[in-house]
Order: C-alpha cells, then structure tokens, then sequence
C-alpha cells in the first residue's frame, strides 16, 4: 500500500533546503531535560518535532517503543522516526510488515502487556485495514473488560490533502474516529503542539489517533497554493524547547482574537482559515481545536457567545463530517446568541481527486467567502 | 497458442459430506492411529517437520492406552484433575443451556466435545501466560479454578458481573487467570496474542502467551497477519487453531479445510505446525507442551491444529438439525475427550466407575451451588450493576461528554 514513488516526490514539496538538511540531523537533544542541561529552544518543524517527542519519551521510558512500515532502518517515508534506531536500538524502534491490521493488532497486545507502544500508519488513507483492530478492540478494551485491561497506545498518521496526492494520499477520516467511544483523536497545527501533544498522547492511557496533516511538515500553508511557501522557522510555534514538555489533550488553543465570528478549525485549515480571514478583512476569532475529542467545549462556546457568528473549516468531506457536530454543538449551545446560521467550508462529497486539487481543496478564498456570507447574515 | 476451453468453466461451492436426513460421513478423514506420529526435537526446523501438518498426533488409542513417543507420561494426579475439570466444564454448559432456556440469561455458547483442549492447556500453562481465548475455551477457567458463580454473575449481567453488565454473556475478561478479555469480533485476538508475546520478548520477560482461532475464522485477515508477525519477529506464542469441523452453518471446506489441513497453513509462514487429536486429552497436552518448550526456549510460535468436533448447536441461538445430520457427532470417529480420557484412567488402574459416578454428581452439585450463589444476587434484568456504571471506563477519566450524558440518564 505504499507509493514510494509519490512520498519522495512529496517530502520535498515546500522544504527549504536547510530544513531538508536538519530533517537528517534532528534537533533535538534527548535528555537535555532531564540530565540537568539548561533547556534551550530551537527552530524546528513538524517533523524534527515529533520526532523530538519520540526521542524523549523512549529515552525516558522505556516501555515506549515505535514501529511501523518503513518506520526503523530507514526513518519513515516522512523521517519522523529517523535515527530511533541508530539511536535507541532494533527492538524499540523497528520495521513492520506491510499489514496495519497486524500492526494495530500486535499493538494493542503489548499495551495489554504493559507496553506504550506508538505505530506508525504510513497514509491516513490506509488505516481502514486497522479499523476492526482500532474500533472494535482498542476502543473497548478498558469498557468491555471492566478496566482489567487498557490500551494506551498511539496510532500516528501522516493525514490530509493540498499536496497532489489524489484519492489515496489525501484523505481526513478524522470523523470515522471521533464517532468511536473510547477514541481520542488529536490534529496538532504547527510543531510546537505537534511535539507536546504527541508527547502527551505517548503517556496518555487510553487510545490516541493522532493525525499529522504532511502538508504542513515542512512548513506551514495557508491555501494560497501559488504563492510560495514559508519555513516554519519564522513562525514563533516553530519555536520548539528541545527537552521534554507537555501540551495538554482536550484543550483547544486560540490563534487570533477577533469580535465578528468565530472560525473553528484544526490541522492545515488553521493555517487556510487565518489566511481567509485576512482576505475578507473580517476580524475573525480563529481557533485551533487540536484535539477532536475530548473536544474543548468551553472556549468555543465562549467564542461564538461573543462574537454571535460561527464558521467550519476541515478538509474532509462535509457530510457526517466532524463539522456536523461542531454544527451541533455550537447551535444547541449558543442558539440564542447566534446571528447568521453557522456555515461549514469543507472538503465536496466526492472522493478526493488528483487533477482538481485545489478546486477540492477549501482554500482561503472559499473561507473568505463563507465569512462574508456569515457577516451578512448568511445570505 | 490458444487455449480453447473444452468445457464452460464451472464454479465450485464445497459442499459437506453430510446434510439433515443423511447418514454422517467421515470416510474422507485421515486419521492416524495412536503413537504412529513421530514427535520431533523441539529444536526442529519448521522445513523438517512439514508431515506433521498432515499427520494426526495421537496417544490415546481404542483400547485406552497411552502409546508412542507422544506420550506425556502425566502422573494419575494430574489426568484426575484433568477429567474432574472437563466434567465440571460440562456440567457447567449444561446448566447454563438449560438457564437460557429457562429465561435466566439472552444467549450462551457451549463447548461439547472441546473440553480437552482449554482444560489441558490451562492446566499446563501458568496464569502468568496469557491466553487470548474464543468464546470457547471457558474450560481454561474452570480447570484453573476461577469462581463459577462469577462467570454465571458475569452470564446474567447482575450487579456481582465483573465487567459490568457491559457485555453479552460468556465474554469472559480474567487478567488475573491469564483470560484475556473476549471480544465478539472474531480473529481479532491473534494478532494481539503475538503481539503480547513480543512484548515479552522486548523486555526479556519469560511469559509466552497462547491464543485460539476457530477454523471458520482462519479465514480471517488478523490470522495471517498473525501469523506473518508471529514468523517475523519469532514471538513467543502458541497458536491453536480448534478445527471443529463447523462455523455456524458452514462446514470446515468453506474456510478452505478441503484443500489442505489447517495445520499446513502454517508452512508457508515458515512457523511449525502440529496437527493433534483434539479430543485426546494427552495428545493435546503433549503437543502443547512442546509449542510451550519451543517459545520459552525463544525459538518462536507453533501452529497447531486441534482436530475436533463441535458438539452441541453453536449457540442459544443455533439450531444445527438444520444443517447437519443430527447425529453427526455421536459418529465422530475421534469419539468424545471424556470418555476416552475416563477409560484411560480406568484401564490403568486409576479411576472406577463408581469414582466417575460420584464425580459427575460433584460436578453437577457444584454447578448447582454456584447458580444458587449467583442467581441469589439476580438473573439477567433481576439485577444489574449501576446505571451510572454504563459511562465509566469509556476512558481513564470521564470527558464533559459523559458526565453530560450521565445526567440526562439521571444517574
């Protein structure tokens, strides 16, 4: 299931040339927290980040172990996982057969056993052969046994589109996790939440999807495709301590202030929605929810209470998208205080295509356009 | 060249060898006698010992003799304990039949005819080693001594259950009898087990864990992804397959047992296989026992393929004259795990008729107090765990979600 082919092409896409070159040499320095060394902060982007994460944690404990496809030797497709290895060992940081059922499936027996295993799915859009695995095993497990036995596990998944990867290399299946009881689901923006929330999903005890959107690896991207593409390392959430903390899971966080409406978002769209808002010159709250359950209810409700106005952005298609719930939520919350119906900017119901990428995409025109129609009262 | 057909092509639907009206049929199988399968170093190259997944490892033979290489040569001790657990097994199936018949609970599996399997195998291996069981190995339980009245609490889902009134009767979760907990989604639990034991493995542990498929459910895709990882990373864990010749309606060739034995399916993953008589205690032992010396001695998993037959319906809810010959099994050339066990015992001097009458009435009178004991506390709908039970444990803590949900219920 893998196309070696399109994830060369890929991680290339948008990197500046230093940054291709610490993806090599990652940042981090494990330990450096915890071995008395001053803690210092650097630039990284999302992949040096999570792979920071990783370093520390299997530094520190060692019933944290990583595997995947391509994930050992050879560091992933995407280079999260580079040098474990070399620099943990064969058997804390290893290669898998190209089997996600097997992966997630021998994944939850060591959980079972006491183990914090994170696997690694290469493309968000081949997790569906893990899916009994992820949905019916993991989920349940501390429910269905009475809490004899859990799954504190993370299953990490490069997700999400805007990079021409076509219909399976592209896909957001957030919303077939978020309707899982037993699932958290997590979506970091930028590499500072990236390393701290993976670090918090690592030691979290129940089952954690974590969804890294590739298009924003090597830095961030607004939707204005024709434009080139900045670094990461001059935006202040690419600022990344290079010990050891924590972002919490279940907490949303705020990018922009703004009075007239709030836009509620995650992953890429973050990045699209801030450029949206800017396009239609609407003082626009924006807010990164970075994890999709447990859903920070409290500061959207607070948003959309001040500001009377609400706007969707996800990539993923708009039907039972998790914009749906999000509708939901903020109109039995915040009915009264609305003042234009809550409108959703979302990927079509079609697969997702190759050739018609950015007319696909919900880039920040569309944003743009959906905010205008918001402030003038959805007409 | 064209190659021009000399017939249309035709699909092939296998079919059983007996359907309801006909006379059963096992002249097909091929069954070794006892103590003819030669039992190979447990250091043997899986290439070396490919007969083996043809063959039928036996040690019981007609006349109750323990015979050939297999042997285990168990102490009279431990073969007791061993009927004593298959026939409180049955005794404990039988009541808890007739309790679903009776409205007592919504649904029960019996495990008629495979007790040998679960019972010796829980017997042998240690509580420390996990098992990832079927829905059809509550006799690892019962031959570990694990309460029968919380099983029948866990049946009737009242307010004792352990796991909360949460899940379907007989998925059992017993962490500390080595009982991982069962889920209805079939094949799920093989890929677990192996990855249980590579953590066993990763940290140098010296636990091995043990898992069960059903033939119908080898065709599952978590069997060969078991499989492949169990082969990769040379785990250690023991692989059963319990081939008892029905999944639900569907006989054993429609999971493709007409072609090749289960057993040799593990050839082609390069891992050992041993095809065993699933219905004589001893063989099952002894097979187990060299799987067991083969993971602890980390050389990695052994398939093996229990040759039985189901029993009795495949649920409370299965009617099985409708597709089978109704006396199928009483025909079942391998006969029954009790019996033959009873006449071993009695053939060398370690068991009387009179011993195996007072047995089965200890059996069915300790299956009758613990259904007092548990039926005391309540029967499915006279007694259940807290409501408020029903949001605990979705995760480690509750999210805002459930609390909210909890309150609309009023709990």
């Amino acid at each position: 299931m893998t196309d070696q082919t399109f994830t060369e092409a890929d991680r290339t896409d948008g990197l500046e040339p230093d940054m291709a070159d610490q993806n090599h040499a990652p940042a981090s320095t494990p330990g450096a927290a915890t071995n008395g060394d001053a803690p210092s902060i650097q630039p990284m982007n999302m992949i040096q980040a999570l792979n920071s994460a990783l370093d520390i944690k299997m530094a520190e404990d060692p019933t944290v172990l990583s595997f995947g496809e391509d994930a050992g030797y050879f560091g992933g497709v995407f280079r999260v996982t580079d040098k474990l290895q070399q620099k943990h060992g064969l058997t804390r940081s290893f290669d898998a057969p190209i089997s996600e059922t097997g992966i997630v499936g021998a994944a939850i027996g060591m959980a079972a056993y006491g183990l914090r295993p994170v696997v690694e799915i290469q493309f968000a859009d081949y997790i569906y052969p893990a899916y009994d695995q992820i949905v019916s095993e993991a989920a349940k497990m501390r429910y269905r046994s009475g809490g004899q036995f859990t799954s504190p596990l993370t299953i990490r998944s490069p997700y999400g589109g805007g990079i021409f990867g076509g219909q399976t290399h592209s896909q957001s299946p957030e919303s077939l996790f978020t309707h899982i009881a037993g699932l958290k689901v997590v979506i970091p923006s930028n590499p500072y939440d990236a390393k701290g929330l993976l670090t918090s999903a690592i030691e979290d005890d129940d089952p954690v999807v974590f969804f890294e959107p590739k298009r924003l690896y090597n830095g961030p991207f607004d939707g204005w495709h024709e434009k080139p593409v900045s670094p990461w390392k001059a935006q202040d959430l690419a600022q990344v301590p290079t010990g050891k903390y924590v972002e919490p899971i279940g907490k949303a966080r705020v990018m922009k202030d703004g009075g007239d409406v709030t836009i509620l978002a995650y992953g890429t769209m973050v990045w699209v929605a801030l450029a949206g808002a800017e396009h239609a010159g609407v003082d626009a709250e924006v807010i990164d929810l970075r994890t999709l359950v447990p859903l920070d209810i409290e500061t959207i409700e607070a948003s959309v209470k001040k500001t009377g106005r609400c706007v969707i952005v996800h990539e993923a298609p708009r039907t039972s998208g998790f914009g749906g719930e999000l509708s939901a939520l903020v109109q039995e919350r915040c009915f009264y205080h609305l003042e234009a119906p809550i409108a959703r900017v979302t990927g079509w119901d079609t697969p997702y295509p190759h050739a018609f990428e950015w007319e696909y995409f919900p880039g920040p025109q569309r944003v743009a356009d959906a905010l205008k129609s918001v402030m003038s009262g959805g007409r | 060249m064209t190659i021009k057909n000399t017939q249309p092509l035709s699909l092939r639907v296998p079919e059983p060898s007996g359907r309801p009206g006909d006379a059963p049929d096992f002249s097909h199988l091929q069954l070794d006698p006892a103590g003819v399968v030669e039992r190979p170093e447990v250091s043997s190259a899986p290439y070396d010992m490919r007969d083996h997944a043809f063959r039928l490892v036996r040690v019981l033979d007609d006349e109750g003799r323990a015979v050939g290489p297999w042997n285990p040569k168990l102490d009279p001790d431990t073969l007791r304990r061993g009927l004593k657990a298959m026939i409180l097994t049955r005794a404990f199936d039988d009541r808890m039949h007739r309790a679903h018949r009776q409205g007592k609970t919504s649904f029960y599996m019996k495990c008629t005819g495979e007790e040998a399997i679960a019972v010796a195998q829980g017997m042998l291996l240690s509580r420390e080693d996990m098992g990832f069981p079927t829905y059809r190995q509550q006799g690892l339980l019962i031959a570990r001594g694990y309460p029968l009245a919380t099983m029948m609490n866990q049946i009737y889902s009242n307010a004792e259950d352990p796991i909360k009134g949460r899940q379907l009767p007989i998925m059992y979760s017993a962490k500390d009898f080595g009982f991982f907990t069962i889920s209805g989604n079939l094949g799920t639990q093989y890929p677990q087990a192996v990855g249980w034991a590579m953590a066993s493995a990763y940290r140098g542990d010296d636990k091995i864990a043990i898992t069960w498929i059903g033939d119908g459910s080898t065709a599952e895709s978590d069997f060969h992804s078991a499989l492949t990882f169990a082969s990769v990373y040379r785990a250690p864990v023991i692989l059963n397959i319990v081939n008892n010749q029905w999944a639900i309606s569907s006989f054993q060739g429609i999971a493709g047992g007409l072609e090749t034995t289960f057993a040799s399916k593990a050839i082609g993953y390069g891992l050992p296989a041993l095809r065993v008589d699933g219905n004589d205690f001893l063989a099952v032992w002894a097979a187990t026992a060299w799987a067991e010396e083969r993971a602890r001695t980390n050389q990695g998993a052994t398939v093996i393929e229990l040759f039985t037959y189901r029993g009795a319906p495949h649920s409370t809810s299965d009617d099985p004259s409708r597709y089978r010959p109704g006396d199928e099994h009483e025909k079942w050339p391998l006969g029954d795990p009790l019996e033959r066990l009873r006449q071993h015992l009695t053939v060398i001097g370690e068991w009387s008729d009179d011993q195996h009458a007072e047995a089965l009435k200890d059996a069915v009178e300790e299956v009758r107090a613990a259904a007092k004991e548990s039926e005391a506390i309540g029967t499915l709908g006279q007694s259940r765990p807290s409501v408020k039970t029903m949001f605990e444990e979705v995760y480690a803590t509750e999210d805002w979600r459930l609390v909210e949900q909890r309150r609309e219920v009023g709990v």
